[in-house]
């Protein structure tokens, strides 16, 4: 079934497609920021798709895509270093691409498939028009993600902030922007108000993040002296 | 006012105000803010504001190993818990190619149909005594405590229970159901009585909770079915259009209500639902009403389910989680006297296991509806972004469109039949 929407997509869109992946048996087809509209429609309207529902939209964020906070290679012969500093580590790949993936999932209860959309915006000019047209649900969603990273959408009759507080500052789910927050909230007892103070505690890294490269994945393998094969 | 009026001002320059349902009101179900826009009393638009319980789980997971975020999946949607529980532990088996062993997928499924009525449990009360009706409320949490002794049985938590882990559940159902002893508020008379259902195994006690539940959820439905007031206050309420269903998003009862056959056991089973014999219930008009005969119904196909999950059960012994070590702990004995056991259960509990690089949605029937976690790794030991798909979240951002015209006390009718909970909608 899933091979055949393959096919359905390529005949449809032909070269709007600029990747198409399956990947754990789900499809992820990726199209440019002009396009996504036109698709979106397509996606819904056409009788071999019939995606009537946008079941997520969602931002990811790719900044520090592939960075470890601990080196583990050069480490294992020489023992650990204290892995207090983030992003302190050589980094292992750099990401080549925008900043921004947007991603929708898709549903369509007519033929019982899945599809995931990926469009890709920059860093600099983070706007996507918006889909609400062609999926009412889209509103909040679009709200959330305008509110978590910041991601602008066209046409969105009502972009305001959704799960973070009235007067919130910044974009909380970017990879910049700090676990702890920048400002923590208390109540003056001689004020008698709330106040917004610098946030108080510091970072921490309980375990750190460690990129482990292996062949086989149900096989995690460690280190030679921890009785593991080499991937 | 009166003294105004009785003066003969003019009536109509009475004009449209707003009122503050919510973040402290017994309906709004938790911290729902919800900016009414009234004409008279007659709702013009409806604006929930929600974020109020926000604790960014999806950031504090991208902090943490795998297995440490299993805890928060609980917090999320706080009257199902196993449940969140279960998508999240999908998505991360999805992205490692691994597959529980049969027994715990049997355990997985029967402790998601005791959530799916622990929920239902809780949506009924609260639905109920919303609207008016109290009685419904206490007999609810009567039986939500026995299945709540159930999870406390198996996980010794009554409620953020961590019971599923990637590679199958925690431990194996436990032999015998811990009992009542004698105090000074009750004599051995009264111990005896409440003893009578635990002499056995877990699985009895729940087999004992499934011969009689059928009977008490007639008990719910004698109060309130053909009751009048019941009635008046649901039926015709919050209609959705079966189109309108699929364009807002809906999932799961919300969905059924409308009158789609839709339901993801079904459609795409996962674990052992296609192994199971069961139906789906879906409404016709799409009312408050409908949508409380679909979850009614529910309960009773989710009873079925259980009876046969035990039934499997008590016959086929086995393991419940897998034996690969890099992603479940080795058993506490090995440990005191195999090295490499011992390694295995110190890096599994500081570093985690790696995930290979990827990204996977794994959607399950929520009782609520669809709930789904998107999850991308960069292969590291903890998630790289991970999106939680709650069903409440697009179902109470239809609110305006289903409370529009409807008057003030309809509201609190149509928060209730969204079930929703603040756990899942703020994340």
């Amino acid at each position: 079934m899933a091979k055949s929407l393959v096919n359905t997509l390529g005949d449809i869109f032909g070269d709007k497609l600029i990747a198409c992946d399956k990947a754990f048996g789900e499809l992820t087809i990726e199209v440019a920021r002009d396009d996504l509209l036109d698709v979106a429609i397509e996606l819904r309207d056409q009788d071999e798709l019939k995606f009537e529902q946008l079941m997520d939209l969602t931002v990811v964020d790719y900044l520090s895509y592939g960075q470890d906070e601990w080196a583990t290679t050069e480490a294992t012969g020489s023992g650990f270093g204290r892995a207090r500093e983030a992003r302190s580590s050589p980094v292992h790949q750099e990401w080549q691409r925008d900043r921004f993936a947007v991603v929708y999932h898709l549903l369509s209860v007519s033929h019982n498939q899945r599809l995931r959309v990926k469009c890709f915006v920059k860093e600099n000019r983070p706007m996507l028009p918006s889909v609400i047209p062609v999926w009412n649900s889209a509103n909040w969603y679009e709200r959330e993600a305008f509110d978590l990273f910041g991601i602008l959408f066209e046409g969105h009759p009502d972009l305001r902030r959704i799960l973070t507080d009235y007067g919130f500052i910044g974009h909380p789910f970017r990879k910049d922007f700090p676990l702890i927050g920048n400002v923590e909230l208390r109540y003056d007892a001689k004020q008698k108000r709330c106040v917004y103070e610098p946030v108080s505690i510091e970072p921490r890294v309980l375990v750190p993040r460690v990129i482990r490269k292996e062949k086989d994945p149900a096989v995690y393998v460690g280190s030679p002296e921890q009785g593991g094969k080499r991937g | 006012m009166l003294a105004v009026l009785s003066k003969g001002a003019n009536v109509a320059e009475i004009r449209n105000y707003t009122i503050n349902f919510g973040p402290q009101h017994p309906a709004a179900h938790g911290v729902l803010r919800l900016i009414l826009e009234m004409d008279g009393e007659t709702v013009v638009r409806a604006d929930p504001h929600v974020g109020l319980l926000h604790r960014a789980t999806e950031k504090l997971a991208e902090s943490k190993p795998y297995n440490q975020s299993i805890g928060y999946m609980d917090r999320l949607d706080y009257v199902s818990m196993m449940c969140n529980e279960h998508a999240y532990v999908l998505s991360i088996e999805k992205l490692m190619g691994i597959k529980p062993p049969e027994r715990a997928q049997y355990i997985r499924v029967m402790f998601s149909e005791i959530t799916r009525i622990l929920n239902h449990l809780m949506w009924i009360g609260a639905h109920a005594l919303d609207i008016g009706a109290m009685t419904v409320f206490l007999y609810a949490f009567r039986e939500r405590e026995t299945l709540m002794d159930c999870y406390e049985a198996v996980s010794g938590a009554r409620m953020h229970a961590t019971y599923f882990r990637p590679g199958g559940v925690y431990r194996d159902l436990p032999d015998e159901m811990p009992q009542y002893k004698v105090s000074p508020f009750s004599n051995e008379k009264k111990v005896d009585e409440l003893n009578a259902n635990r002499q056995g195994s877990l699985l009895d006690f729940i087999w004992d909770f499934t011969e009689t539940f059928p009977d008490r959820v007639d008990e719910y439905e004698a109060l309130l079915t053909e009751n009048r007031i019941w009635k008046q206050r649901t039926v015709g309420i919050g209609v959705v259009t079966p189109e309108r269903a699929l364009q807002l998003g809906f999932s799961g009862p919300m969905l059924r209500g409308s009158g789609i056959a839709w339901d993801l056991r079904k459609k795409q089973p996962y674990e052992v639902y296609d192994k199971m014999d069961f139906d789906i219930p879906i409404g016709k008009t799409g009312d408050c009403y409908d949508r409380y005969l679909v979850r009614v119904e529910e309960m009773r196909q989710s009873n079925k389910i259980i009876r046969q999950c035990v039934e499997w059960l008590r016959e086929n012994p086995g393991p419940v989680m897998l034996e690969n070590h890099k992603v479940t702990p080795p058993d506490r004995e090995t440990m005191k006297d195999d090295m490499e056991a011992l390694i295995h259960h110190f890096k599994l509990f500081t570093e985690g296991y790696c995930v290979p690089e990827g990204e996977a949605y794994a959607a399950i029937e929520h009782p609520k509806g669809e709930f789904g976690v998107y999850l991308v790794s960069d292969g590291a030991n903890k998630p790289y972004r991970v999106k939680i798909r709650a069903a409440g979240f697009a179902h109470l951002s239809a609110m305006n469109e289903m409370a529009a015209g409807h008057m003030l006390a309809d509201v609190v009718a149509i928060i209730g039949t969204q079930d929703i909970v603040f756990g899942e909608i703020d994340r």
